[in-house]
């Protein structure tokens, strides 16, 4: 089935959007949506939710033997699955271009920037070599699948951990997971990809592209770096010019998006890991009651129309040069990562969030205020604030970085 | 460094070439009547060969027809015998896709191909043999095709492939250079207005690096619209002499 093609006057509504510096979600130009790792039961699976995209890591090993290229070193493979699940306009059976070009971008993303130490994967020298499969599925398109699967196959790999072998003479035993631990990867650096994508010949430039963004977008770059600030690769797609300064913003930017993203997903690994430790229940399934409870509950955004542009403008001045790391996110249950929610925005943005904090101190209203108004605007204070009694509601746990 | 000492203590690299010198390119244009256009490019060791059939009008899947510009479709291909090592596919495989879609994406930018609504232009590229920097090669034979099949483009594309070895950028790189695990950046340009209508990179390179390389890859890409712009006229000049005007 084909997509459904986007109407006229809905692309020229993105684009005017776009062209004052506005977003359908209300997110600033700079902005990443909503990112959650979450880790399954088995180790090496991943599910990383960006906003309303989802996909799903799941890593993998054989013994197999090595390329007589290169006999000592273990084999990365990278699957990609795009199926009719997550978009209509998927097809099963079928590499369509973005798929190769997504595949090609995560192979280059983590195989070629050498991320993982493919030696310590070698059992017998030209004989027996450790195959670490990657299999990444999307679950929902809703834009930037390329963040998404390069955060999710990372997580995913830096969460694996492949079965001890011994070798006694000429034969090799893989032992089970009670007989010995099993064995981390090591993993040297951690490249995350950062999708930037371009509209009107180059003039606007957006973060993290939605669905219906990325439809009426000229091109996209994506850029994969490390927190070291060592960029692991570099990738123009669609028909645009670039200009070189305009590839050096982007590589500034992604460095401080890197960074951010970086510390969200030890930070999930650190939970996760604390969370089998201590016998609690852990993986996918434990997360989702946690949506159950929110099931009803809509995603406030709060857009202020007046005075944006000059905001705006000013932040997109100002952004570049910060580089300030994220307050160290909360974690709402064991296992998962989220950033955005309740959180101060610090997506390099300078917002009067200072002054939202103090008045929520004063207690009466409910903690839902502080995700509708994270974006802080003065004047949205007139605006009704929804108030939930359920009982609960009070289990949501709301980031509230002045009470943690 | 693995083994090689691919750059110097005096400044020259494997081939004797110095960090910023190009190979030499030799190139000719209209070497077969069938096509609408067609180019050769020797680039160093790395040889290709650019066919262009078009603008025509839309051939196999009509539901690709672009009311407002034309559809550009191009094909790379490795000859079985490009490689040390014999290819099994010449083409289909995820590399060559890859390429492929990269050349598409490369002269839909250069290409104006808002001039043939509802056409299609097909870019046929073989590499005959690879020496590295193949991507640049097949963007600067197919310009040359396309400019003999008489298409209008912006501007020349001019592509090169540029390392980085000890803090040196080194221009044109070949094969050996190229799999020796340094970084390495492929940049599609148009040169007149500074444009980069491509732009690939691989393996790990700091952050402050980054704008020295294309800065080295830009210059190197102006070394080749230069040479480009010389195979083209030399060539008119010898039709106009075969035609008699």
């Amino acid at each position: 089935m084909r997509d459904t093609p986007l109407s006229n006057c809905e692309r020229d509504f993105l684009l005017k959007a776009i062209e004052e510096k506005k977003r359908l979600d209300g997110r600033q130009t700079y902005d990443y949506r909503n990112i959650k790792i979450t880790f399954g039961t088995d180790y090496g699976c991943c599910f990383v939710d960006l906003g309303k995209t989802r996909v799903m890591a799941q890593v993998s090993c054989e013994l197999v033997t090595p390329k007589e290229s290169r006999p000592n070193e273990g084999i990365m493979f990278f699957n990609l699955e795009l199926s009719p699940m997550a978009s209509p306009a998927f097809e099963l059976g079928r590499s369509s271009e973005l798929l190769v070009k997504l595949n090609r971008q995560l192979e280059r993303c983590l195989r070629n920037s050498k991320c993982i130490d493919t030696e310590s994967l070698c059992v017998v020298s030209g004989e027996k070599v450790w195959q670490i499969r990657v299999d990444v599925h999307m679950l929902n398109h809703d834009g930037n699948l390329m963040d998404a699967t390069s955060i999710a196959a990372i997580a995913a790999l830096s969460h694996f951990k492949r079965p001890d072998v011994g070798i006694q003479g000429d034969e090799v035993t893989v032992y089970s997971p009670e007989e010995r631990d099993p064995i981390a990867l090591s993993i040297y650096h951690m490249p995350i990809c950062v999708s930037f994508s371009f509209f009107q010949q180059g003039t606007y430039l957006l973060v993290d592209p939605c669905e219906r963004e990325e439809r009426v977008m000229d091109g996209l770059l994506m850029i994969a770096m490390n927190k070291h600030r060592e960029i692991c690769s570099i990738q123009s797609s669609g028909g645009i010019m670039l200009l070189k300064e305009q590839v050096l913003r982007c590589s500034k930017i992604a460095s401080v998006k890197v960074s951010e993203i970086t510390d969200l997903i030890t930070k999930a690994l650190e939970n996760d890991k604390k969370a089998r430790k201590e016998g609690r229940k852990c993986g996918f399934a434990e997360s989702m009651p946690q949506e159950r409870i929110t099931a009803l509950k809509t995603y406030e955004t709060s857009v202020e129309m007046t005075d944006l542009t000059k905001q705006a403008s000013d932040i997109v001045e100002s952004a570049h040069a910060r580089a300030e790391i994220a307050l160290s996110p909360v974690l709402p249950a064991p296992g998962m990562g989220q950033v955005g929610t309740g959180l101060q925005n610090a997506w390099g943005l300078e917002d009067e969030d200072d002054e939202d904090d103090d008045d929520d101190e004063d207690g009466d209203e409910p903690e839902v205020t502080i995700v509708a108004e994270k974006r802080g605007n003065k004047e949205k204070r007139e605006r009704p604030v929804v108030i939930i009694s359920d009982s609960e509601e009070e289990e949501v746990v709301i980031l509230n970085p002045e009470s943690s | 460094m693995a083994g090689l000492e691919l750059l110097s203590d005096q400044g020259y690299r494997l081939d004797g070439r110095k960090a910023t010198e190009l190979r030499k390119v030799q190139a000719r244009m209209g070497v077969f009547a069938q096509a609408d256009g067609s180019a050769y490019i020797e680039q160093g060791n790395t040889k290709a060969l650019a066919v262009v059939y078009g603008p025509h009008e839309m051939r196999g899947s009509r539901s690709r027809t672009l009311h407002d510009r034309a559809v550009i479709n191009c094909q790379y291909s490795m000859a079985t015998f490009s490689t040390a090592e014999r290819k099994r596919r010449p083409h289909g495989d995820r590399k060559s896709t890859e390429m492929s879609l990269h050349l598409k994406q490369t002269f839909e930018a250069a290409v104006m191909t808002q001039l043939y609504p509802r056409s299609q232009i097909d870019i046929y590229v073989k590499v005959l043999q690879a020496d590295g920097g193949n991507y640049s090669v097949c963007v600067n034979a197919a310009t040359l095709a396309v400019i003999d099949a008489g298409i209008p483009m912006r501007d020349y594309v001019c592509a090169c492939t540029v390392g980085f070895v000890d803090e040196t950028p080194l221009a044109d790189l070949c094969f050996a250079e190229e799999s020796g695990g340094g970084s390495s950046l492929a940049l599609a340009l148009l040169p007149r207005g500074g444009q980069i209508a491509l732009l690939q990179m691989d393996a790990r390179l700091h952050q402050d690096h980054l704008e020295a390389l294309m800065e080295a890859a830009m210059t190197a890409c102006k070394g080749v619209s230069k040479v480009l712009d010389e195979v083209v006229r030399q060539h008119l000049q010898e039709v106009s002499v075969l035609t008699g005007e």
